[in-house]
């Protein structure tokens, strides 16, 4: 059988807007604005409706236009490797800082993404990476977090 | 009025504050480039540094900012579709797909034009009307700006769909639901947190279009690379193309321009609204003047679907100033930045300006035509080296574009939580993207959510919860009346060109 995907998305959509419609329910309000015209859950829940409305109508309506997507010619594995890198890079930014994370995060993804020219690739990341660096913290006043540098000095 | 030019200029033209408008349009451009660093940043970011001048230098310099970073915005919406600002998301509909075919430095052009041309337009608007549209917006109650977003919503989702009203309007929604995560803006009671401190405040605006537009962008770029159609669309994104506009491209240019700046500017200056709307709906707007051959352009690279929001954001730009001059309102959030700073300086924005402090308002006026042209001056020329951007080969590129996207988050919250969250985001918006939901009506939804819902909350309470309001103002029946015949014009066209089918 052959499975129409923006159907499928459609269909997240309608469950996604029920439990939003649910959640919205449960939002707790002062005792004196349960009864109100206008409380903390009325917009949510109008915008919960408003969600199972659409997506209950795409679903039931035609699809003239649909959508193929040829997954055979996607890089899925690539994209993958470059999303776990920026999960990774999210994860150490705060605790390693924002150099040594950031340079390896664009050393790496240059890699993944198939370059070889090394010195470019180095070029592109530390030293381009410290004079952004310079740009925010030293020009623009931003305040950059990095314990790295400052164990070895680098940083006050 | 003619000593009030003339009081202006004579500030305005001073060498100090010609130097600061040059300094302000050069580095707000340079900041508003940056993905992830708008006009807000870039404002904020100057206000130290302006309290050591006198109040008119000060804001003659954030101006030059704010107009830098708005043309800045329209370059990386442009080359990168990674739009900073809320107000430069509509001219990515087109200037990317021409910088895709190759013609990045005439997109740029036209919009160095556009912005221009919308920004003088505006100017003299300005001087002219800004003592009477301060009544009308004045004019303007909550069931009005109700009606009046629901009319920019629809109205995106009718003309950004290419035909798919009902994913751009689960869209809208979208949009609409991930604003009212976090506290609300009245009572202080948190929604849809589920007890993550992260989420009290809100999911950032910068974050939610970085992830929609600029990382998706890059991501899409990665997933489709073996694609042969996009693949033929990268190769071409690294010619740059010329800058000339010709003859039959500014014949467009000067019908589109004028309409479009009329737009902007009267949507600028009611409070709240701002460029985005204004720009996006001189685009909705552009796209139903033209003709049917024009009209299948939209979206692949149309010179009139680029001019018009382009005009239209300079023209809003100049309009926000009216309530924030007049009023004390701020007409955008830029503004709002604006009039805190003025405030800083002593100076109380209102009705009595005029009188208290003359040179203030006429030289800020002033100085915005004199950014205008230092804009234009600076950033022509300047192009074919902006545009060397898209030189870079994709492997450097789309880590950049990441790089670009995941700073400019961390450095407003240093929090590690909203990187993931932007993936996240990230990571359906290109699913999504996939199957041609369209970007746009979430992030107009999202930025209008916050203010739709204030609007409704006072209309609501003012009508003791009873809907009648929506009828009771001719105005609101009027702007209601616009939006379904927007829909029903909308469903009969689908249905007509099915017929005909």
């Amino acid at each position: 059988m052959n499975i129409n995907t923006t159907k499928v998305i459609s269909l997240l959509f309608f469950i996604f807007s029920a439990f939003y419609l649910y959640t919205a329910y449960q939002i707790q309000v002062f005792a004196f604005d349960e009864n109100a015209p206008f409380n903390a859950r009325t917009f949510p829940i109008y915008l919960g409706y408003a969600g199972l409305f659409f997506s209950g109508l795409k679903l039931i309506l035609p699809d003239p236009n649909t959508i193929k997507v040829q997954h055979k010619t996607l890089e899925y594995k690539k994209t993958a490797i470059l999303i776990v890198i920026a999960i990774i890079y999210g994860a150490t930014i705060l605790e390693v800082g924002y150099f040594l994370t950031t340079s390896l995060f664009l050393f790496s993804s240059y890699y993944f993404l198939g370059e070889r020219r090394w010195v470019l690739m180095f070029l592109l990341s530390f030293p381009f990476v410290a004079a952004f660096m310079y740009l925010l913290h030293g020009v623009l006043d931003i305040y950059l977090r990095d314990p790295f540098l400052q164990s070895i000095g680098v940083m006050g | 009025m003619i000593e009030g030019i003339l009081i202006g200029l004579t500030t305005a033209l001073t060498l100090q504050n010609i130097l600061m408008v040059m300094l302000g349009c050069f580095f707000g451009t340079i900041i508003g480039m940056l993905p992830g660093l708008g006009p807000m940043t870039a404002i904020a970011l100057m206000i130290p540094i302006t309290y050591g001048f006198d109040p008119a230098t000060g804001l003659i310099l954030m101006a030059g900012v704010y107009y830098g970073a708005v043309f800045g915005g329209s370059t990386s919406s442009i080359l990168l579709n990674a739009p900073g600002v809320p107000g430069t998301v509509a001219t990515s509909f087109d200037g990317y797909p021409m910088a895709q075919q190759g013609k990045a430095g005439k997109a740029l052009a036209i919009a160095a034009w556009s912005s221009f041309a919308g920004g003088t337009l505006s100017a003299i608007y300005l001087l002219f009307l800004a003592p009477s549209l301060s009544k009308v917006s004045l004019s303007f109650r909550s069931p009005d700006y109700f009606a009046l977003m629901i009319l920019g919503l629809t109205a995106i989702a009718a003309f950004s769909s290419k035909g798919q009203f009902l994913k751009a309007m689960m869209m809208v929604v979208l949009g609409l639901m991930l604003a009212s995560v976090g506290q609300d803006s009245l009572s202080d009671i948190t929604r849809f947190t589920f007890n993550n401190m992260n989420l009290t405040d809100g999911i950032s605006f910068v974050l939610v279009v970085m992830a929609t537009f600029a990382m998706s962008e890059a991501l899409t770029i990665i997933l489709k690379r073996n694609d042969p159609t996009s693949a033929a669309k990268q190769v071409s994104l690294t010619e740059l193309g010329s800058i000339k506009i010709n003859k039959e491209e500014r014949t467009k240019l000067y019908k589109t321009i004028p309409r479009s700046s009329v737009i902007g500017f009267l949507i600028g200056v009611l409070p709240g609204a701002g460029a985005t709307i204004a720009s996006f709906l001189a685009y909705g707007m552009e796209r139903n003047i033209v003709n049917d051959e024009e009209k299948e352009k939209f979206g692949k690279g149309s010179v009139n679907g680029l001019s018009a929001p382009e005009t239209a954001n300079n023209a809003a730009c100049s309009g926000s100033f009216v309530p924030m001059l007049t009023l004390g309102i701020p007409g955008s959030g830029t503004t709002a930045v604006m009039l805190g700073a003025l405030l800083g300086f002593g100076v109380q924005p209102g009705p009595r300006l005029y009188m208290t402090n003359p040179e203030i308002f006429w030289s800020i006026i002033m100085s915005m035509y004199i950014g205008m042209v230092i804009l234009l001056i600076l950033n022509l020329p300047l192009i074919p080296y902006i545009a060397r951007i898209l030189a870079v080969p994709k492997n450097y590129l789309i880590p950049l574009i990441l790089f670009f996207s995941i700073t400019g988050i961390y450095v407003m919250s240093f929090n590690n939580f909203d990187i993931y969250l932007m993936i996240g985001i990230a990571v359906v918006a290109t699913f999504m993207r996939l199957y041609d939901f369209p970007m746009p009506p979430l992030i107009l939804a999202f930025v209008l959510g916050g203010l739709m819902e204030e609007n409704l909350r006072r209309s609501l309470l003012l009508s003791n919860g009873s809907w009648e309001f929506l009828w009771d103002r001719t105005l609101t029946t009027c702007i209601l009346l616009t939006t379904i015949l927007i829909v029903v014009w909308h469903i009969y066209k689908t249905m007509f060109k099915k017929t005909k089918g």
